[in-house]
């Protein structure tokens, strides 16, 4: 048997006194996918920082071919044919698809560009990708999020990649733009190149990989072959133990109307009614682009009402600005947790009373603030040494318990959820739900946008599907699957 | 063996970086010039010191805020021109002094509105307002200085304490330790920290930005204002061109404390610690018998590497 792509072995890596990674092994065949999982903080982007010479291990070996190789720096690691698609695109969005695709490697003559030289080879390479359509003059801006990946993988296929390391590339896709993503990646794996998929996703991760490996703190737990394995063992090596349940179960304790959205337009949200009861959780699905989280704005007050009516416990709310919205009874939590939700260079505890500073005549009152965020996080389980360290060393679930926070200490009536678990571990996603059931069960009236459909099925008790900026379906959560929401999403009847 | 917590001690090192460097200025200094350790000389650096701290102070909420104020020095002029002016017509101490204050506060938050409102890019804003200040002020003295008669007023730049601290020193003191106080205090001094380090999650968070802009804008002219007020009477004159190149004095002050010209992150005592920096640094090159081409020089240099040392990765 041929050597495997990728061998690396024992990696140990520490930063200061924090040993991140401790002896993990990891094997990369031609010709798979291999998911590399793991919770928040496992290790795994150490690790493939690693693979792709940003950072210089501490120990172990890593062998390319079956040789071993120092795989010093991106320079290293692009000329052994490694090649990462980042989560965030690293795509210059103003410049053309072909002077990305040639971005530091222009061709040229006595340093004039030779333009019509590399738009012929931007064409061959966009085909690969079965972006042959695409025309490489068009500004990278103007293509959807799905194509602007493509384009990356265009450039990584252009540089002779044989190791694509793939992080959470379908966050931002939809359906439709995975399905193609993942023919390209079965095409890929077909022609003998080697995919290391980072994803938080089971589905996915079950439909299309052939290898699962799994880090826990810093160690390596184990690989395993992806037929004949069950969720549960999965999920078991993730955390070390079995979770007591994906979604915990809440009994409704539905109340009286409190959120009543009557033909409400602005943007593109067009016509959208609905009731949102105290105690509801009423999850919002549609594909990307369905005007959910523009709905979720207009709510809000960050976006202009153009038509209708909102009234919340029986009297007319209009919010123009977040301020007026917050002073009505909503809370918002958006999707955009580092650009929108927090102020990373603020402590946890300013973060927290942000919305609402406790304080008397405008002098902060230290003491208040302090109980109110010691409070705050024994009762979401917030894991911190200190509440005065900046959030930008928290976890990613940890963070999001924090954007959840700074509107719990506000005791919001209606609270506005935006994909409240996106790029949250299994772990820590059981928590939220926790919290989630437990605001309903206090009586908060829930919005919950996302764009995972087990999530919203198991968390809601009605579910309100959007298309193209319209409601095009209100389901009892008990009597939806999968299929009635797709369908609804993708405006069928 | 104790453990050192190099993940909390390092920033603080890192803030302590500008008291250090004034700390070996100082030992330099009182080394090399015999005339620099002597209460005169020491006194007399803090007085001429205290003009630029005051706008400084000033400027760091804006500069934390994730802006930029250009037009403090032209605030200074013309605020002021206006008191000196008004005294000069026969108006009360008080109400000429009043007016000049309330000028630089309202000139700040025209400023603010600029930004907010109009939504123009603070540089720009204020090198607008800069510029038409500077007109302004021209016309109003014609170019040439009001004198100041009033010797009342004159006490208030040029005065001591107890026959020993310049008056002007005093006011550094009690603005800076309002201004420490507001800063961190305050709900306004949390939401201008929250607005520097992302504005977006303030605005979504319900902070009202426009207010907070006017209010901010509004503190930087009116200290502006007060130092123009001190200015003019510690020279008895209000000059049409003062504080040309103020603005770049008070940026400089507040970078040497080690704010982050991007928002978010500094803090009120390193500007202070700043301001001392570039005045004692002014004082020993003068002492040392530097010539004032070189001084530029100097002070340039200082600052680059005192922005490379502080700067994160």
């Amino acid at each position: 048997m041929a050597a495997p792509l990728i061998r690396m072995q024992g990696i140990q890596k520490a930063f200061g006194p924090v040993k991140v990674l401790e002896g993990v092994d990891f094997e990369l065949r031609a010709g798979e996918v291999h998911a590399l999982m793991g919770e928040n903080g496992a290790g795994k982007s150490t690790l493939m920082k690693i693979l792709t010479g940003i950072y210089a291990p501490d120990g172990g070996r890593i062998d390319v071919d079956g040789e071993a190789t120092a795989i010093a720096s991106p320079a290293d690691a692009e000329k052994h044919g490694i090649a990462i698609i980042h989560q965030d695109l690293n795509l210059i969005p103003s410049l053309s698809i072909a002077d990305n695709l040639f971005l530091g490697r222009e061709e040229h003559r006595f340093g004039l560009l030779r333009r019509r030289a590399m738009a012929e080879r931007a064409r061959a390479w966009l085909a690969r990708v079965g972006m042959d359509r695409l025309d490489p003059d068009t500004s990278v801006e103007r293509l959807s999020v799905g194509r602007q990946q493509m384009v990356e993988i265009a450039r990584a296929l252009g540089q002779n990649a044989r190791v694509l390391i793939m992080d959470e590339p379908t966050a931002a896709l939809t359906e439709s733009e995975t399905d193609t993503l993942f023919r390209l990646i079965r095409e890929l794996r077909a022609q003998g190149t080697g995919i290391v998929y980072v994803s938080h996703r089971m589905e996915e991760i079950f439909a299309l990989c052939d290898r699962i490996s799994v880090l826990r703190d810093g160690q390596f737990v184990g690989t395993r072959d992806v037929p004949g394995l069950g969720f549960d063992e999965v999920v078991k090596m993730m955390v070390g133990r079995t979770l007591d349940a994906r979604f915990p179960a809440r009994t409704p304790h539905v109340g009286p109307v409190r959120l009543s959205v009557e033909h409400v337009g602005g943007g593109m949200v067009h016509d959208v009614s609905f009731d949102l009861h105290a105690g509801e959780v009423l999850g919002v699905a549609g594909l990307l682009g369905a005007g959910r989280t523009e709905l979720a704005r207009l709510l809000f007050g960050l976006d202009r009402l153009e038509s209708g009516r909102v009234t919340l416990d029986g009297r007319p709310v209009t919010p123009k600005t977040p301020s007026e919205a917050i002073h009505a009874g909503f809370g918002f939590v958006t999707e955009d947790r580092k650009g929108q939700g927090l102020v990373l260079d603020l402590s946890l505890r300013e973060n927290v009373s942000l919305p609402r500073v406790p304080a008397r005549a405008g002098l902060v009152d230290r003491p208040a603030e302090k109980k109110q965020t010691r409070g705050l996080i024994d009762a979401l389980k917030i894991r911190t040494r200190d509440m005065e360290l900046d959030v930008r060393a928290l976890s990613g679930g940890n963070q999001q318990k924090v954007v959840l926070a700074k509107w719990l200490a506000l005791k919001p009536r209606v609270l506005i959820l935006d994909e409240p678990t996106r790029g949250v571990d299994v772990g820590g996603k059981a928590e939220i739900y926790h919290i989630i059931n437990q605001l309903a069960e206090q009586g908060v009236a829930i919005l919950m946008i996302s764009s995972e459909l087990p999530e919203v099925l198991a968390m809601s008790d009605r579910i309100l599907v959007m298309h193209e900026g319209r409601a095009t379906a209100l389901l009892d959560a008990r009597g939806a699957t999968q299929e009635t929401v797709m369908t609804a999403a993708t405006g069928g009847k | 063996m104790t453990q050192v917590n190099w993940s909390r001690l390092a920033p603080l090192l890192q803030r302590l970086g500008s008291v250090i460097g004034l700390v070996l200025l100082f030992i330099v200094l009182s080394v090399m010039s015999p005339d620099f350790l002597t209460t005169g000389n020491l006194l007399s650096v803090l007085r001429q010191v205290s003009i630029n701290a005051l706008i400084a102070f000033g400027m760091t909420f804006v500069i934390l805020a994730g802006g930029i104020d250009l037009s403090v020095g032209a605030i200074l002029a013309l605020t002021g021109a206006i008191t000196a002016g008004l005294m000069a017509a026969g108006h009360g101490l008080a109400l000429s002094m009043g007016a000049g204050l309330g000028l630089g506060l309202v000139l700040g938050m025209v400023n603010g509105a600029l930004v907010s409102w109009g939504k123009v890019a603070p540089f720009i804003a204020t090198l607008g307002t800069m510029t038409l200040l500077r007109g302004l002020t021209l016309v109003y003295t014609q170019g040439t200085p009001i004198p100041v008669t009033d010797a009342g007023f004159a006490l208030l730049g040029g005065g001591y304490l107890a026959h020993l601290l310049p008056l002007p020193v005093i006011w550094m003191f009690v603005v800076f330790a309002a201004c420490a106080f507001l800063l961190r205090g305050t709900v306004f001094g949390r939401h201008v920290m929250a607005i520097g380090g992302n504005e977006e999650a303030a605005r979504l968070s319900g902070v009202r930005l426009a207010p907070m802009k006017l209010a901010i804008y509004g503190l930087s002219g009116l200290l502006s204002a007060v130092a123009g007020v001190v200015l003019t009477s510690r020279l008895y004159s209000a000059q049409s061109t003062a504080g040309s190149g103020y603005e770049l004095d008070a940026i400089a002050a507040v970078v040497l404390g080690g704010t982050s010209l991007s928002g978010g992150r500094g803090w009120l005592f390193g500007t202070l610690i700043g301001a001392l920096l570039i005045g004692f640094l002014n004082n020993g090159l003068n002492l040392l018998d530097v010539s004032s081409f070189y001084q530029q020089v100097v002070k340039g240099v200082v600052i680059l590497i005192a922005v490379l040392l502080d700067r994160r990765q």
